[in-house]
């Protein structure tokens, strides 16, 4: 009898304080985490992960449009391999990805430190800077077409009548000049967005080092390599790591202007990958092509993180 | 990682008026206006005539008079004295182009509104609620952004299909905030972390919940963080091309970047004066919301690179 009314009491003890089982849940930071997670955990689950899984898997099988594919092994694989057009777009893609990369990363360092200096309109400067990065890439790249035609280009006609060429430059219709003309678009945009976000950083680099540089006689180029270049250096691996990946995946600038032509010479990984599996069909070797870009993709993230890691090391902090 | 590089970035406002540290100010005395005008004005200006040339084209093309348009040793190429406005006319009285833009402001409102309430659920949670694994699931959140659409519009697509949301509206509301979600919650984490906990444990001892200090405390705390997520997400729908071209087929669904790409370009020598008004009209919203919204642009910028 004692121990029944003990046990009456134990069951009783939470109802009397009005705390059950719901309000302990309220303040559980598991649960209420699993609820705040969810929205976002479902979209991204369903529409990010699941697919990045599903791309792999639909490498290895032959699925077309509308109809499911059966497993193949590595035959979409080996089928690339061997085959010419895709090498050409690897070999588009790394160029593309380096010139443009290296220029953007020079031209936007150098745009950062012209803008860093005292200017008569600077807010409304550094905000036009950034209009090419606003608006929409598709759109700029149709005024670019326009700028390239072949017949009506006014780039052409400048250079014609300062007497520089006597004919027109056929900017998309020639294998390497086209291959130049998006590379050049793409720096085009790309450059504001390098440009701002080092110049954010360069802000915050203390005045007093470049006047105890000048005071010891340090040349601009000195003061540059050894004050600006090293504070600046956990900023430009992101910024670049960003910049490279978004190149590496480019597909609207070229899809607008040339849609991989003349003879494939302008084709990328992601705008073969998108001719093969969508205007072709062949769903399982568009998306063998666009795993294959995972590797490279892998390596431009590893090689930042690791400079980011060695800036922290050299700084003496601890890794957090 | 972040505070480490939240300490090498400068407030969006002093990026735009350099008033925080303006270097120059104090050892400018040193260089003579010649040698300014060789080393900062000349690169400076040529730098911004390249990066605004193309704009002022689209500008120009899409006002000038068809027989100006091809016939540049007759005309001054470079300016036009009868603008008209018949291309621009002709573009949203006789297309679909008003169809268009507002497919893509339903798009990009209804995705970017979505996104926004997913990660201000997620980004709060992280760093408030810090529940078991939250630095994991920030870590994932951080490698969701890098993953690029180009990679995924192939399976996606069959996704796309097998849910039944092929060629509608909603197959774009849903797959834009993959793009949103990662980068909207890495900058709200980082805005969040910013506002005092103490103000959150105060309101714990009066018995808030957790849902009341999120939506009276920690929202009307991050207002400028939520429009910088905002206008910036806004923007990246708006800019989005490689899902709008593979999820939609039929015209009336399009949305303006994939429209003037598929439905513009006809044989018509004298279309380069519609396509350009279609060009400058699909970017005019954005460069508008942009002028109202510099600083909060930058902050999302500088914001996405520190976190």
């Amino acid at each position: 009898m004692a121990d029944a009314a003990l046990q009456r009491t134990t069951l009783a003890t939470p109802a009397a304080r009005g705390v059950t089982v719901w309000d302990r849940l309220k303040v559980n930071r598991d649960w209420l985490g699993f609820w705040f997670m969810l929205p976002a955990a479902a979209i991204l689950i369903l529409f990010l992960a699941y697919p990045l899984g599903l791309g792999v898997w639909l490498s290895f099988t032959d699925a077309r449009i509308g109809r499911t594919g059966a497993f193949v092994g590595f035959e979409n694989y080996e089928w690339l391999w061997d085959d010419s057009v895709f090498w050409l777009s690897v070999f588009n893609t790394l160029l593309y990805t380096g010139v443009a990369s290296v220029i953007k990363f020079a031209v936007g360092l150098y745009l950062a430190i012209l803008l860093n200096q005292s200017l008569p309109f600077k807010a409304l400067l550094r905000s036009i800077v950034l209009i090419p990065f606003i608006v929409p890439t598709v759109l700029s790249a149709i005024a670019f077409w326009w700028l390239y035609d072949s017949q009506f280009s006014i780039i052409s006609w400048m250079l014609r009548h300062v007497g520089l060429i006597h004919s027109n430059i056929d900017f998309l219709g020639d294998p390497w000049n086209a291959r130049w003309s998006v590379i050049f678009a793409n720096i085009w945009r790309g450059v504001p967005f390098v440009a701002i976000t080092l110049l954010a950083g360069l802000q915050t680099v203390p005045p007093s080092l470049y006047e105890a540089a000048t005071i010891d006689g340090a040349t601009r180029w000195q003061m540059f390599r050894h004050i600006t270049y090293p504070l600046l250096t956990p900023i430009i691996a992101v910024v670049m790591t960003f910049s490279v990946l978004f190149t590496f995946t480019d597909f609207q600038l070229i899809w607008a202007m040339t849609r991989g032509g003349p003879v494939n010479a302008t084709h990328l990984m992601a705008t073969l990958s998108y001719q093969r599996a969508i205007v072709s069909g062949y769903l399982g070797e568009g998306a063998a092509i666009s795993t294959a870009m995972i590797p490279f993709l892998l390596a431009a993230i590893l090689i930042s993180w690791f400079g980011l890691q060695r800036r922290k090391w050299q700084q003496g902090e601890a890794n957090d | 990682m972040t505070d480490v590089l939240a300490s090498k970035v400068a407030t969006p406002k002093a990026v735009l008026t350099g008033t925080t540290a303006d270097h120059s100010e104090g050892m400018s005395y040193l260089e003579s206006l010649p040698r300014r005008l060789v080393t900062l004005y000349l690169p400076l200006g040529v730098i911004l005539l390249i990066l605004l040339f193309p704009f002022y084209w689209m500008t120009l093309t899409a006002i000038k008079p068809d027989e100006q348009l091809l016939d540049l040793d007759r005309f001054n190429p470079f300016w036009t004295w009868t603008p008209t406005f018949k291309h621009i006319y002709k573009l949203l009285f006789e297309t679909h182009y008003p169809l268009w833009l507002w497919n893509t402001m339903l798009v990009a409102v209804a995705s970017t509104v979505l996104s926004i309430i997913a990660s201000v659920l997620a980004a709060y949670a992280i760093v408030r609620l810090r529940y078991r694994g939250a630095q994991w699931v920030g870590g994932a959140i951080f490698l969701a952004y890098l993953v690029p659409p180009s990679i995924l519009f192939i399976p996606l697509s069959t996704v796309v299909f097998q849910y039944g949301l092929f060629d509608t509206p909603f197959a774009l509301i849903l797959t834009y905030p993959t793009i949103l979600i990662p980068f909207s919650t890495w900058l709200l984490m980082g805005y969040f972390k910013t506002i005092p906990f103490e103000l959150e444990e105060c309101a714990l001892i009066d018995g808030a919940t957790r849902w009341q200090i999120l939506v009276k405390i920690v929202l009307p705390l991050a207002i400028p963080g939520l429009i910088s997520a905002f206008i910036f997400c806004f923007t990246l729908c708006w800019n989005e091309f490689i899902y709008a071209l593979t999820f939609i087929s039929s015209s009336q669904h399009k949305t303006v970047p994939v429209a003037i790409v598929n439905e513009f370009v006809d044989g018509d020598i004298y279309r380069w004066g519609s396509l350009m008004a279609g060009a400058l009209v699909g970017s005019l919203p954005l460069v508008v919301l942009y002028a109202f919204f510099v600083e909060h642009y930058v902050s999302a910028m500088t914001g996405a690179v520190k976190e």
